[in-house]
């Protein structure tokens, strides 16, 4: 019997050692994970502003109440209720997410409720003790004060999916990651860096402040960690012309406009419309808004200013113009006749839009003759032309960095070999000597490409953010002005082709100058993209619009000394003439008597003004 | 009656001194500074535990055996009592009283039964080993006890009261026929009561010592939470009043069922080794009485309180380190409760009572 005996207390000592001398470090990790909570402090997001220190995106505050259902028994729900004011809707969704809640989240700090008010926090925190396991937390949420102002380069935030925690590492559940624009590519700036705080609670999960129980948490290194906020971002946008831009395109459904400063290659506004709410986007979209936004035809989920191609059509003539001058292959004397039509294959296919009579170099220009551009093109050839637009940067993305840059299209033989049936045809140089055919670019090469002619033969590198700051207003980086190269192109060919894009504007016959106000000194050139094979129109008048052409203007301004460069695309805006010039030329306008004379002023932030500060408006 | 010379056996005095003071000891970490309630009471308890304890050494217990069924009809009538008139506690009708003067008959019936089985097998000795007719006695004594306490229904003390019997039952001569009917009736009881007797709740409580994690929150989670306190102990401890799982309530009832656990936790494996080698000492020194008993009925009294002791320490700290089915067994002398104190400490005088006589005419 003693034997016995001995035996059992033997098998009792034995797992009194294995727990307490060989397991005895596991139990006490479990004992803290028990104990010790650790709570993320989110940090407040980067604020976004324009060149003139002005806020475009920033964070207001929000009360969000969060529960851990472990600690919140189910009868105190009725408290929460009637504190909060709950409606049927949120007592659902919080039975399903908090008291419902599987195994593994019930420790989990989840997001109840957000945005309460001041009174409604204020009950809270009054009858805390009959909520265990609630918590009302001070966070941010993100603002855009302007609301859907520059809507495609500022982007949106939304909350971090499961995948993207996995992929990405760094975020928690709850976390907000930018989704488009500028939120999205500085995402790593703007974001920051969470805190954390970690203390002992007991199984209720109050928190214990006995002094013994705190040294557990380790060093005070250990024990808190303030959140870093994000980095600043000053962006080269100016918001007064961001606004003029906007508004200028009031009148049309679809478009998409840039002004870029010719001699930096800094944006000063960038407009792609029709546009989305940011702040809509950065909550849950109902289904009904879902397939607005995406089944709406005049797609405003696109950033059209460098995801959009289009056939640049006779704003590409500049190019053609500059190889054959450059090439020798033309002169501004010779004569070229416009009998309306150029003779190769079907007579229809190729044809001016009137019939002009005797062109040369420059009335070519003014009056966009086709025949003309024809004729030079076919000089050219196909592989040349292709050089000479690459050089000035079509073709390419402009490495702006922006929303998932598309690069237009430039085509060659060898392309035309491989990929069309029949391969490389006369016609195809035809159509690409006048911006059709298979030729495509951005709304913003085209701009890079009026802003290089217009300085003299600078390509320079597309920039949005001028500077990162601290969130305390430290510089961190600046961005300054990036050469890309400078086109191989002689000064002479430049001027030539400058007078010209002058006469269209100023002078009689050229295609925007009804549009001219008989003061403005800008220069530039209409071009009408064709959206559709004309034999495919449809006869119902109703459909015109969606057949009508893209109008595009392309100027800068002033034209004996250049500062900025402005496209405008109105799509199937039919007549360039007649819509997109005047909207191009308001712009202009408005800048010159609004913005300037107050970016001047402004230098209280250490901008340097422009070099070759010129006037905009004649003299009285 | 000849002449008594008295040798008054210090070590009992000295172990169950020791053990008392450790569950005092603990009882006042787990009160948490309060001195007053339950602290208190057990106080209480300890103060009345002790002078029963005296009262039962001093009279000879030739008395005990004189009066043997006497006892037992007055334990079997407290039984129906409890059942008729008691408290309904948690489900289970085990009290009489209320509050700090209640009294749980189950657990004194114990030593009823102790007695009343000593007597038996002290007027009917038998020189060759017993067969099956004759544990048919013990049987019967015993029956009505058990069945009377799982009526209540309280299954860990009938389990003790049963373990007890078996024990007793191996210990004196058996033929090896009786013997393995005795171990076989064992394995046939068992599912027995498994499938008729046991509610679901308690059979859900059962099982949870195989696999705690299958039900954290609930059955396991009693289970859990001891395994973490003993284990985080480790060697040393985490200090006397510095138990955090048990301080900051994640341990339940630390008061009752979970005592080692705080003690486990506060004192560590040192202070295990204590405890379970003050308690070893004391069981195997009653066993020691048994052997060297002068007649048959200390003998068994002895060797019934030793086991009830033994039984008891096994069980409790075997269910609280998860080796054995979590049963409502109390820790003797430090688990909180009225009638386990008082229960022990007759226990302990009974030993006493036998040890000074030892050398007596």
């Amino acid at each position: 019997m003693t034997v016995f005996i001995i035996l059992c207390f033997a098998v009792l000592l034995g797992r009194l050692v294995q727990m307490q001398l060989f397991q005895g470090r596991d139990y006490r990790d479990q004992a803290h994970s028990l104990m010790i909570r650790r709570v993320t402090l989110k940090a407040k997001r980067g604020v976004i502003m324009d060149r003139r220190g002005r806020v475009m995106v920033d964070n207001e505050i929000n009360f969000n109440v969060y529960i851990v259902p472990r600690y919140f028994p189910a009868e105190a729900f009725g408290k929460l209720k009637k504190y909060l004011e709950l409606d049927d809707e949120q007592s659902r969704h919080i039975k399903k997410k908090i008291l419902d809640a599987p195994g593994e989240r019930r420790s989990f700090s989840l997001l109840a409720v957000p945005a309460i008010t001041w009174d409604q926090r204020a009950r809270l925190e009054t009858n805390a003790f009959e909520l265990p396991g609630v918590r009302v937390l001070t966070e941010w949420k993100r603002r855009y004060p302007y609301g859907n102002l520059a809507a495609h380069v500022l982007g949106y935030i939304n909350e971090v999916s499961r995948a993207e925690i996995r992929r990405l590492g760094g975020y928690r559940i709850g976390d907000k990651i930018g989704r488009f624009g500028i939120e999205r590519q500085w995402e790593y700036y703007l974001r920051g860096k969470p805190g954390f705080e970690r203390f002992v609670v007991d199984v209720r999960g109050r928190r214990q402040k006995d002094k013994r129980l705190v040294r557990l948490l380790g060093p005070p290194a250990m024990r808190r960690q303030r959140p870093r906020t994000g980095s600043n971002l000053v962006l080269t946008l100016d918001l007064d012309l961001q606004r003029i831009v906007e508004s200028s395109l009031r009148w049309h459904p679809a478009g998409a406009a840039v002004v870029v400063e010719v001699n930096t290659g800094r944006i000063l506004a960038m407009t792609s419309k029709p546009a989305f709410d940011p702040a809509m986007l950065s909550s849950r979209l109902t289904q009904d808004q879902a397939r607005q936004l995406y089944d709406n035809p005049y797609h405003p989920m696109l950033d059209k200013t460098v995801m959009g191609s289009y056939f640049p059509g006779s704003t590409f003539k500049v190019i053609t113009a500059i190889a054959a001058l450059e090439e020798r292959l033309a002169n501004t004397y010779e004569y070229i006749f416009c009998k309306g039509y150029h003779e190769y294959g079907r007579k229809s296919a190729f044809r001016c839009t009137s019939q002009h009579g005797p062109m040369h170099f420059h009335s070519a220009i003014v009056k966009s003759c086709n025949i003309y551009f024809y004729t030079l093109g076919k000089r050219v050839g196909m592989n040349r032309l292709s050089r000479y637009a690459r050089d000035f940067g079509l073709g390419t993305p402009t490495r702006l960095g922006l929303n998932g840059e598309r690069g237009g299209f430039i085509p060659t033989k060898a392309w035309y070999a491989k990929n069309m049936p029949g391969g490389f045809r006369i016609g195809h140089t035809l159509n690409a000597s006048v911006g059709q055919g298979n030729v495509t670019t951005t709304p913003l090469q085209l701009a890079m490409l009026y802003a290089t002619i217009a300085n003299g033969g600078r390509l320079y590198l597309p920039q949005i953010v001028e500077r990162m700051e601290s969130s305390r207003g430290k510089v961190l980086r600046t961005y300054p002005p990036v050469l890309r190269r400078r086109v191989q192109v002689s000064d002479r060919t430049l001027r030539l082709v400058k007078a010209g894009l002058r006469g269209v504007v100023a002078e009689q016959g050229g295609t925007a100058y009804e549009a001219w106000d008989g003061r403005l000194r800008a220069a530039g050139k209409t071009g009408t993209a064709q959206v559709i094979k004309r034999e495919k129109k449809s006869r119902d008048p109703r459909d015109w619009w969606r057949f009508a052409d893209h109008a595009w203007f392309a100027a800068y301004a002033p034209y004996d000394n250049p500062e900025i460069a402005v496209v405008v695309l109105v799509e199937h805006g039919g007549s360039a003439g007649k819509v997109a010039a005047p909207i191009a030329m308001r712009i202009i306008r408005d800048y010159y008597a609004k913005v300037r004379p107050k970016a001047n002023a402004g230098r209280s932030r250490g901008l340097a003004p422009s070099p070759n500060p010129g006037q905009g408006m004649a003299p009285q | 009656m000849g002449r008594m010379r008295f040798q008054l056996d210090w070590t009992i005095f000295l172990l169950i001194g020791a053990i008392a003071a450790v569950g005092l000891l603990n009882l006042y970490s787990t009160a948490e500074g309060s001195l007053s309630g339950r602290f208190l009471q057990q106080i209480y308890w300890y103060i009345l535990g002790t002078s029963a304890f005296l009262v039962v050494a001093t009279i000879d217990y030739r008395q005990y055996n004189h009066y043997g069924y006497w006892i037992y009809v007055g334990g079997l009538v407290l039984l129906l009592l409890t059942l008729v008139i008691g408290r309904k506690v948690k489900g289970s009708t085990r009290w009489i009283g209320y509050g700090p003067l209640g009294v749980q008959p189950s657990e004194l019936i114990k030593i009823v039964v102790i007695v009343v089985l000593a007597k038996y097998l002290h007027s009917d000795p038998s020189i060759e080993g017993r067969g099956l007719k004759d544990l048919a006695g013990p049987f019967a004594l015993v029956a009505g006890p058990v069945a009377l306490i799982l009526a209540q229904p309280d299954l860990g003390t009938a389990l003790l009261v049963i373990l007890i019997f078996f024990s007793l039952m191996l210990m004196t001569k058996l033929k090896i026929r009786s013997f393995l009917v005795l171990l076989s009736s064992l394995v046939v009881i068992a599912p027995l009561t498994w499938t008729l007797l046991l509610k679901d709740y308690q059979k859900r409580r059962f099982l949870s010592f195989l696999d705690p994690q299958a039900d954290p929150s609930g059955a396991g989670y009693h289970l859990k939470q001891s395994l973490i306190a003993i284990g985080s102990g480790e060697l040393t401890g985490k200090g006397f009043q510095q138990g955090t799982q048990s301080h900051l309530r994640f341990l339940p009832e630390t008061w009752t069922d979970f005592p080692f656990a705080v003690w486990a936790e506060e004192w560590g494996f040192i202070g295990s080794l204590v405890l379970l080698g003050l308690y070893l000492f004391l069981i195997v020194w009653g066993v020691n009485l048994a052997r060297t008993a002068r007649d048959r009925f200390a003998s068994v009294v002895c060797m019934g309180v030793a086991v009830m002791f033994f039984w008891h320490v096994l069980i409790n700290i075997g269910m609280v380190s998860g080796l054995l089915p979590i049963v409502g067994v109390t820790l003797p002398l430090v688990s909180y409760g009225g009638s386990s104190v008082l229960t022990f400490m007759i226990g302990a005088g009974l030993l006493m009572n036998v040890s000074i006589r030892r050398y007596s005419y």
